[in-house]
């Protein structure tokens, strides 16, 4: 079984392919927020320089969040046109679990994925083997940490953090949270590809093992011809990114303080200018 | 140059601002599908288009809007000769979900790629209406983000003799609108209301640029319009409505046609289109058409389909460039600050 999965939820931009137990190719970079130009490129190069053909490709694993908005719409947007081209299913996978999954399967530690959401805040969740010890959500770090002291039990009470929030809240969790704490290495600190793949294969084949599907059979039908999707495996139509946040126009509409009709609005360009809006990462 | 006497089928799509749209058209000029999502309903609660908000409708709904403009067209993929899109201008993250998804579609369906001008897109819109239409013409591209005056040369030769130095004519058009109560978007609703009013009714200035006769000005305007209704409030008068937007409306058409005749007669160019959103105001085509017949120019604009913002144009605008070999690499980004002309 071939898995193509995309990951661009926030500063790494990173393609993999990994057929059934094995990575055959892994694209990565983490040094510029250019996803747009060169997520493309980089599956081409993957694809050239492995030999690997795509065109027989299972399905399409996408990390769908929480991250960066634009970001996650990019590996989104990227998801389904390729999806729609190889008319196969779109794999939807949270990006925190992904980080988390391979270390929560060889450590006995809560492991804890955690993304600079800005605005103070972490997108941050908590796994210990296949329990999941918090759920996926934005969270002030102090109030991540006081979550886990009152959570985790003190004969559990050992830790693996990782993510980018990790070099701007190291500091406060080494000094708050109860009990040991490591920081993951760099092989595994951000975001890959391949561990998009891992777990995105791990949903589609319970996926078939639930409807009594194989893989041949979706693959000779077409996703077009498969109608028990659900929301993690699915046609790429529906696929949507997971923001875990409103727009803040939504957000100050349902709190009732959009004084300013039009004051989200864009800012038309002047002629030849921009056309700004406000920009919410 | 390419083989011309096979046809071109080119996939359009364009995401650039509120509208989400797919359309499969032949060499440029005939239509085979035109699908159009529109989000207008929701940035109306916000009383203009939110980006983010259009960036994720846009994401969620491509797909079904390709997938439609491609059943409808009938062709398959095979029948699709390049997939072109709308690299800029306009909101980035709303390009960003277009630029990204045509990408993806070019590498795995091993199709030419080709990032298009959303204005010259606009611009192209005529040809799709006007089939005999060719360059050289003077152009008058208005909308909610544009005011351009284009002398178009060539079908990609562009020359910017005039823009607005402050708001484009549909942001004026929705600023007076909501300052009278007529709501979002402005546009149609000023042109309705104007319908049932006395253009002459009220004196507003008609903004000039000094030096720049091709230029326009559209904040002065919007001041006296802004302190027409203030002075009436004061003396507790009551607004016509329709006689202020008949009025205002006037204003506007008189400034857009007067420079338009002007850079023709003085570029010496018989033809005259006018394309964008704006271009579906009724007095607007009007004023131009009895403008352009009175000195014997001919007057083209596009449907009012191909007016707003739609995918065909982009096909249409692509096929150009496709004749010319422009082929974009995947390294192809969204361009938010693209410049008329700008290749």
């Amino acid at each position: 079984m071939k898995i193509l999965a995309i990951e661009a939820s926030a500063l790494t931009a990173s393609v993999a392919i990994t057929e059934d137990d094995l990575l055959k190719g892994e694209f990565t970079v983490n040094n510029k927020l250019t996803h747009s130009e060169t997520l493309l490129p980089m599956l081409e190069s993957m694809a050239e320089i492995s030999g690997i053909s795509l065109e027989d490709v299972d399905a399409i694993a996408v990390s769908a969040g929480p991250g960066s908005f634009t970001g996650l719409r990019i590996g989104a947007a990227t998801a389904k046109g390729l999806a729609l081209a190889y008319n196969c299913p779109v794999i939807k996978v949270p990006t925190l679990a992904a980080m988390a999954y391979t270390l929560s399967l060889v450590s006995d530690s809560v492991i804890c994925p955690i993304m600079d959401a800005r605005r103070g805040q972490v997108y941050s969740a908590a796994y210990c083997s296949d329990a999941v010890v918090l759920e996926e959500d934005a969270r002030d770090i102090h109030s991540l940490i006081s979550r886990l002291n009152e959570t985790v039990p003190e004969e559990e009470c050992s830790y693996i953090f990782l993510g980018d929030g990790v070099p701007v809240y190291s500091d406060i969790i080494s000094a708050e949270l109860e009990g040991d704490v490591s920081f993951a290495g760099a092989d595994i600190n951000r975001q890959r590809a391949a561990g998009v793949a891992v777990l995105g294969s791990v949903f589609y084949n319970k996926w078939l093992v639930r409807n009594g599907l194989t893989a041949e059979a979706v693959r000779s039908a077409g996703a077009d011809a498969i109608s028990c999707f659900d929301d993690t495996v699915m046609n790429s139509d529906n696929l949507a990114p997971e923001y875990l946040r409103k727009s803040q126009a939504e957000r100050e509409m349902e709190q009732g303080v959009l004084e300013d009709p039009g004051q989200h609005s864009l800012k038309k360009m002047q002629s030849g200018g921009p056309r700004r809006g406000r920009s919410e990462s | 140059m390419t083989d011309t006497s096979k046809d071109i089928t080119i996939l359009g799509i364009e995401s650039s601002c509120d509208e989400t749209a797919a359309a499969v058209v032949v060499n440029g000029r005939k239509v085979l599908s035109n699908v159009i999502s529109s989000q207008i309903d929701i940035h109306t609660v916000y009383g203009g288009v939110v980006p983010e908000i259009a960036s994720r409708l846009h994401c969620e709904n491509i797909n079904g809007v390709i997938r439609l403009a491609m059943k409808e067209a009938g062709t398959g993929w095979d029948g699709i000769d390049a997939i072109a899109v709308t690299r800029g201008p306009g909101l980035v993250g709303a390009l960003l979900v277009g630029v990204s998804e045509a990408k993806a579609l070019a590498y795995a369906l091993h199709k030419p790629l080709i990032g298009v001008h959303h204005i010259e897109g606009h611009i192209a819109a005529n040809y799709i209406s006007h089939p005999a239409l060719e360059p050289p013409y003077v152009c008058l591209v208005v909308s909610g983000g544009h005011t351009h005056l284009a002398v178009v040369r060539g079908y990609r030769e562009f020359e910017l003799a005039g823009r607005t130095m402050d708001d484009a004519a549909g942001e004026t058009f929705d600023k007076v609108a909501r300052a009278v109560g007529l709501g979002y978007p402005g546009g149609p609703k000023v042109d309705r209301a104007a319908r049932e009013g006395d253009p002459h009714a009220i004196e507003f200035p008609r903004g000039e640029v000094k030096d720049h006769p091709y230029d326009f000005t559209f904040s002065g305007l919007k001041s006296a319009v802004l302190n027409y209704i203030n002075m009436a409030q004061m003396k507790g008068e009551e607004i016509n409505v329709s006689d202020l937007a008949a009025s205002f409306q006037r204003s506007v058409t008189d400034s857009l046609v007067s420079r338009t005749i002007r850079c023709a007669e003085n570029y010496g160019i018989r033809k005259v289109a006018i394309a964008g959103g704006v271009s579906a105001n009724s007095a607007l085509r009007e004023a131009m058409k009895a403008a352009c017949e009175e000195r014997g120019m001919e007057c083209f604009y596009p449907e009012p389909v191909y007016c707003t913002d739609n995918a065909a144009m982009i096909a249409s605008a692509a096929y150009y460039e496709y004749l010319a070999g422009r082929r974009d690499s995947m390294f192809l980004n969204a361009e938010p600050n693209l410049k008329l002309g700008d290749r």
